[in-house]
């Protein structure tokens, strides 16, 4: 019990899982073939940077509400790429039949 | 709270109402007088854009005396004779991609989409206005993404040909990838400066930590993107081949003449004071591959629209050039190469385009001989390649000396080096854009390409684009007005 009521929240709880999960959207990004999964690692990636935002405005310049703006910002700039992207995948389907980025191969080199 | 602070905006406002007026007149005109008629090109709402268009460039140069620095949205946006110079610089090539798209516009499968390309093509160009003007991250980063995802929409408007979807979700997918790298760039320095604004930012004297290193790799990554330096380039060739010609073209000059102004103004209000600590070696670096890699890949081209690619990769290259050198000169000379390179390429794609609605064809190949049966679009590709390539009467010498000059005004042995290195890739770049000039007016055999008449359209954007290669170089004017509007502050 006395660990709990000595415990403080800090910077670097919030900042190790949300650089965690950038990593995880980069690696999602670049390993996964089906077009959906890459938005959604894509998702993840601007995810991590609106916590990033977040953290640093709490813990570093409480005072202002600059980083809070932002993600707000940032989470509806992500809504919008979401829904350009699915609209174009869609179409590419429509097209191959497939939404898998291996069959993407027409125009190389 | 006072409003006529807005009125600084003012050409954000004129390109608002140019972009309200297309989109009533597709709203409420009736079919016959949107879409116009395939006979004649020059009917209809292209013909409305453009001469709105016309007009509010000409309202552009009209209103860009005013001297004194405006801010707006509490100094989130300002305005200044220089911001609004590149921006009547980007209107031009607007004006004359609108132009050049006109018979595109009027074939039978764009006709039932009326204004839609006119409609994306503003409000990325809107975008980028507010890039350029953006004095804090938050506005810069709106400004980046609404010029970057209308633009995959317009990737994607050939909606019956493949390649245009596949180059569109690789253009998509990229971009958003870049702008979640350059975010997270974003997040740290926000996290070292507890600041968005670029002048706040600077003011923090921020120490050169190595999160600041990462930060700034981070943004330079996210902008190099858009700019398609090497090695952020991959996805240049393949979207500039699938897109429609038209769209081509707008995203090989006015985005990247508007995102390299943007990456200026970042690099050198932002970061200044690690100029020499820091991203003067990354981009050092940056360029060098950029100009090389370019030109490497550009020789085994054969498609034109891929080969035009490489090369704007390496005109990119050079464009950095006007970054590094970090003083005033540099920056009339980037200017004024970002205004000479959009008359060339847009040269270049004019020919492209006239030939591509004639007879569907864009391989370099079936070029041989076209002196023969259409003299003057050959005649009018040499002098783009003449241009692009950097022979002295034509424009790009000039714009290619200056911007020599401005890096060699730094003054040390380091950019000596990449100056010459710049030139030795200027004489490779000779012989890829000599080989397009041989197949046209050397190689004997008979042209693929018959004898046409293109559409008025076509010819008066190519009458444009020759008269600037021809003309820009050797009248100073356009020059001396850009340098002694630098000497006034960003």
């Amino acid at each position: 019990m006395d660990f709990l009521n000595n415990f403080q929240l800090n910077s670097l709880m919030f900042l190790i899982p949300s650089l965690f999960m950038f990593c995880c959207g980069v690696y999602g990004f670049l390993t996964r073939r089906n077009m959906i999964a890459m938005l959604i690692s894509l998702e993840l990636m601007l995810n991590a940077v609106d916590m990033n935002f977040v953290v640093f405005n709490r813990f570093l310049c409480p005072g202002q509400m600059d980083g809070m703006f932002f993600t707000l910002f940032a989470i509806a700039i992500a809504a919008a790429e979401t829904a350009v992207a699915i609209a174009i995948i869609i179409n590419a389907y429509r097209i191959s039949k497939d939404i898998d980025v291996k069959d993407l191969t027409k125009m190389k080199f | 709270m006072d409003y006529s602070q807005f009125l600084a905006m003012k050409q954000e406002i004129g390109l608002l109402v140019v972009f309200l007026l297309v989109f009533l007149y597709d709203l409420f005109a009736p079919r016959y007088a949107v879409a116009g008629t395939d006979k004649k090109a020059v009917k209809g709402i292209s013909t409305v854009a453009v001469v709105l268009f016309a007009i509010f460039t000409a309202y552009g140069f009209c209103c860009s005396v005013t001297d004194n620095v405006q801010s707006v949205f509490g100094k989130m946006y300002s305005t200044t004779p220089v911001v609004a110079t590149i921006k009547n610089i980007l209107n031009i090539g607007v004006l004359i991609v609108l132009i050049q798209s006109m018979k595109w516009n009027a074939s039978e499968p764009q006709t039932m989409r009326r204004a839609e390309f006119y409609e994306l093509l503003f409000i990325t160009l809107f975008g980028m206005y507010l890039m350029i003007s953006a004095r804090h991250f938050l506005l810069f980063v709106i400004g980046l993404e609404s010029a970057s995802l209308p633009l995959a929409a317009l990737v994607a408007f050939d909606k019956n040909k493949y390649e245009s979807h596949e180059a569109a979700v690789k253009y998509i997918l990229t971009a958003v990838f870049s702008s979640a790298i350059f975010m997270l760039g974003l997040s740290f320095v926000y996290g070292l400066a507890g600041s968005l604004y670029f002048d706040e930012i600077a003011a923090a004297a921020l120490e050169d930590s190595g999160m600041l290193i990462v930060a700034m790799a981070f943004v330079m990554a996210g902008i190099g993107f858009k700019l398609s330096l090497v090695p952020f380039h991959l996805w240049t060739a393949d979207v500039y081949q699938g897109a429609p010609t038209s769209v081509t073209s707008y995203l090989s000059v006015i985005s990247k003449g508007a995102t390299a102004f943007a990456f200026m103004v970042v690099m050198v209000q932002v970061f200044g004071q690690f100029y020499s600590a820091a991203w003067e070696w990354m981009l050092y670096a940056l360029i060098i591959a950029t100009i090389t890699v370019g030109n490497l890949f550009a020789i085994r081209q054969r498609n034109m629209k891929r080969f035009l690619a490489f090369s704007s990769v390496s005109q990119a290259g050079y464009i950095m050039l006007g970054v590094i050198g970090a003083n005033e000169m540099s920056l009339a000379a980037m200017m004024f190469y970002i205004l000479v390179y959009i008359f060339s390429n847009l040269a270049a794609f004019g020919v492209i385009q006239a030939i591509e609605n004639k007879t569907g064809l864009v391989g370099m190949d079936s070029y041989r001989g076209l002196h023969k049966t259409n003299p003057r679009l050959a005649f009018a590709m040499m002098l783009a390649m003449f241009s692009l390539a950097g022979i002295p009467p034509f424009a790009g010498f000039f714009s290619k000396f200056f911007i020599f000059t401005g890096a060699l005004n730094q003054g040390s042995v380091a950019m000596y080096v990449l100056v010459l290195i710049a030139l030795i890739n200027t004489i490779i770049s000779l012989y890829y854009y000599l080989l397009v000039v041989k197949a046209m007016y050397i190689s004997p055999e008979e042209s693929e390409i018959p004898t046409f008449k293109s559409a008025c359209s076509e010819r008066l954007a190519l009458v444009i684009t020759v008269g600037g290669i021809i003309l820009l170089g050797i009248v100073s004017v356009a020059y001396n007005s850009i340098l002694t509007m630098t000497s006034t502050p960003l």
